[in-house]
């Protein structure tokens, strides 16, 4: 099903929790909602799950507007981070339970539910009750419990965060074997980049309650709209040095200067941060003007390749250089930068430039 | 080590003969009809005991003497908590004579006699008594039950304007005693000329304010997850409440209708203030009139009591550990 979000506002009172949040999904599409906390990710969800009324905007299923349509006529299902469980009720009886208000008979219903345990590989313990069950299983009865009566859309609200490390990793690969075996269009919110990249086809990324880029993830991580996105992906973090354009250069704070491809057109005087991703420098044998000179602070073995933290411009920042040039704390080093990896962003509106 | 060893045994020796004094102490009375002598058993024993106790302080020997200490006071305990009740029930078997024995009898002589019942029950309507005393509570506790139920389920999980105000002024009408209350519920019984009838007894008491406060919050801890997964799976409220909440919450249900039930059999002064036909008091109410009526025959009384009192007993036993739970989880909360 194609989701259409269009202009969708949310105010709490005078907090601003999601504002204009225009967004189009595909059909049979995984999505992750991403974003730091507190940022209006699941909000969205609740607006689409009709659990949070909207404020302004709408919203489309299919073409058929579904703004004010309560939860129950929307077509959706719900997982959330805590499972929401019946404790009650038998794995069995939970995953009946959306049947039993369609009031389908029992035969149907309980052949479904086996058919979706079969699915989440939980066919064996549909006597257990929720306690008796790990955590990992219980996502995954919760999971069951959304899809058996086959919803448009899944809707997934931290799935993950409850569960420890090699449970998170396995049930990532989970949920994506079993949404590309039923083809439901799926989103998924979370705060981890990590888990938001393995598993998604396209990853929406929010701040304070506003959109700030949806795309595939290379084209997140390489051709950032901002210097949040630019931020946010990526492990170790992207590099900032803080300076002015002047005279088509970069100069930072201690006079430092290099120019790069394209600086030319920038405003004179425009105070920027000059952002290159750890894997982007290159070492070169000299210095030249579109080279940083930079000294070596301290080097980290890292398997095949040494991260350096070198120093340029009154700031350090990490680089991933060849263990070849055996760098020590102390040398000097000329570094050129490749042509990806490498942005211009206006220090204050974090507006990019280059 | 030797030394060490020696002392050991000596002191296991102190201790078991001073605990072998202190037992005997008691015994010694009636034996020797000293109780000088009996008191010296016991101090001497108790000083013998803590001797033992310096020369030989392992761990385990600590461990047993102090389980001993704590048990024995515990049996203390009890029985202060069941020496009443023994005596009502082994007093309701007396005859008179055996009544008036001093000092008085341990045992009735025959404890399968169950005359005092008998005459009791044909003094007295007890039967009557009884039933209505079921009929008030089944339907007190019954309505309490339901008005509990769907009120806690509203200012837990339906959001209205003025909900959180609406719910403090209840929880404020809490302070209000029941003493105070009861000059205008008398005046509304009577003006809806209901009073002397069972509805009398019913009605001021077909809901609870502090429980719906107690299950307010047990709703409350219910994650909203539960909620909106059912909802979005087409659940309404209504079936919600009845198929996830009500399960979930049965041990906090269960404790609250028990509370209530008890406190609807105990409760007196109501009947007495609404209720003057002899076909309509409550046990509490007819045992009250009974003890005027059957004067200084204490055994009959106690054997009156004993039937008021028996059917909370059993309900009691019977559901003792959903009560326990369901106060501790509640005191937490609240």
């Amino acid at each position: 099903m194609q989701v259409v979000m269009r202009g969708l506002t949310r105010h709490f009172g005078a907090t601003r929790a999601v504002e204009d949040f225009s967004v189009t999904l595909g059909d049979g599409e995984l999505v992750c909602l991403l974003g730091p906390s507190g940022c209006g990710k699941s909000t969205v969800l609740n607006m689409l799950a009709g659990i949070v009324p909207v404020s302004a905007g709408s919203i489309l299923f299919d073409g058929e507007d579904v703004t004010g349509l309560p939860p129950e006529q929307r077509g959706i299902g719900l997982v959330f981070q805590n499972y929401a469980l019946y404790p009650h009720m038998t794995v069995m009886g939970n995953i009946t339970f959306p049947l039993e208000i369609q009031k389908l008979p029992r035969e149907e219903r309980e052949e479904r539910a086996r058919a979706m345990a079969e699915l989440v590989h939980m066919q064996g313990l549909l006597s257990r009750k929720p306690r008796e069950l790990s955590g990992g299983q219980q996502q995954r009865v919760a999971i069951a419990r959304a899809l058996v009566k086959k919803p448009r859309l899944l809707l997934l609200d931290e799935p993950l965060s409850n569960l420890d490390a090699r449970l998170r990793l396995e049930m990532r690969e989970e949920i994506r074997r079993i949404q590309q075996e039923t083809r439901v269009t799926t989103i998924f919110v979370t705060h981890d980049q990590e888990e938001a990249m393995s598993i998604s086809d396209r990853i929406v990324l929010m701040k304070d309650g506003h959109l700030q880029q949806h795309d595939r993830l290379q084209e997140l991580y390489n051709d950032p709209s901002n210097q949040f996105v630019a931020d946010f992906l990526g492990n170790p973090p992207i590099n900032n040095i803080p300076g002015k354009i002047k005279g088509g250069r970069f100069v930072t704070v201690d006079g430092s200067a290099v120019r790069l491809p394209g600086m030319e057109k920038l405003k004179e005087s425009a105070a920027v941060n000059l952002s290159v991703r750890a894997e982007s420098f290159l070492v070169e044998d000299g210095p030249d003007e579109d080279r940083l000179t930079c000294r070596v602070d301290s080097v980290y073995q890292t398997g095949k390749e040494e991260m350096a933290v070198l120093h340029y411009g009154g700031h350090g920042f990490r680089a991933y250089i060849s263990s070849d040039y055996g760098l020590k704390k102390g040398d000097t080093v000329h570094l050129g930068l490749r042509g990806r990896g490498v942005f211009v962003f206006d220090l204050q509106t974090g507006e990019r430039w280059l | 080590m030797t030394d060490s060893a020696a002392r050991r045994r000596v002191g296991l020796t102190l201790q078991l003969l001073g605990w072998a004094l202190m037992l005997f102490s008691p015994a010694s009375l009636p034996l020797t009809g000293n109780r000088l002598l009996a008191l010296v058993f016991l101090v001497s024993g108790a000083g013998s005991l803590a001797l033992g106790l310096v020369l030989n302080h392992g761990y385990r020997v600590r461990a047993v003497t102090a389980r001993i200490i704590r048990y024995a006071l515990l049996t203390l305990g009890m029985l202060a908590m069941m020496f009443p009740f023994y005596w009502m029930i082994s007093s309701a078997f007396k005859t008179s004579p055996e009544m008036n024995l001093f000092p008085p009898s341990m045992a009735p002589r025959n404890w399968l006699n169950f005359d005092n019942f008998v005459i009791a029950f044909e003094k007295a309507p007890f039967a009557r008594y009884f039933l209505n005393s079921i009929l008030v509570m089944l339907g007190s506790v019954g309505v309490t039950a339901l008005t509990t139920i769907l009120a806690a389920f509203a200012f837990s999980r339906l959001e209205f304007p003025g909900r959180e105000v609406i719910f403090s002024l209840l929880l404020s009408m809490m302070m209000v005693p029941f003493e105070m209350l009861v000059i205008t519920n008398y005046q509304t019984i009577v003006k809806v000329t209901l009073n002397d009838s069972l509805y009398a007894l019913v009605l001021p008491f077909i809901s609870s304010i502090f429980y719906t406060y107690i299950l307010r919050n047990f709703f409350q801890s219910i994650p909203s997850g539960l909620y909106w997964s059912a909802r979005v799976d087409g659940c309404t409220n209504w079936r919600y409440l009845w198929k996830v909440m009500v399960p979930i919450a049965r041990p906090s249900l269960v404790t609250i209708i028990l509370l209530n039930a008890l406190a609807s059999w105990n409760s007196f002064m109501w009947p007495l203030l609404v209720i003057k036909s002899d076909l309509n008091r409550t046990l509490p109410f007819g045992l009250y009139t009974f003890t005027t009526e059957a004067g200084a025959n204490n055994e009959l009384l106690m054997a009156a009591s004993s039937v008021v009192v028996l059917p909370m007993i059993i309900l009691f036993l019977i559901a003792r550990k959903q009560i326990i739970r369901g106060v501790a989880r509640g005191g937490i909360k609240g």
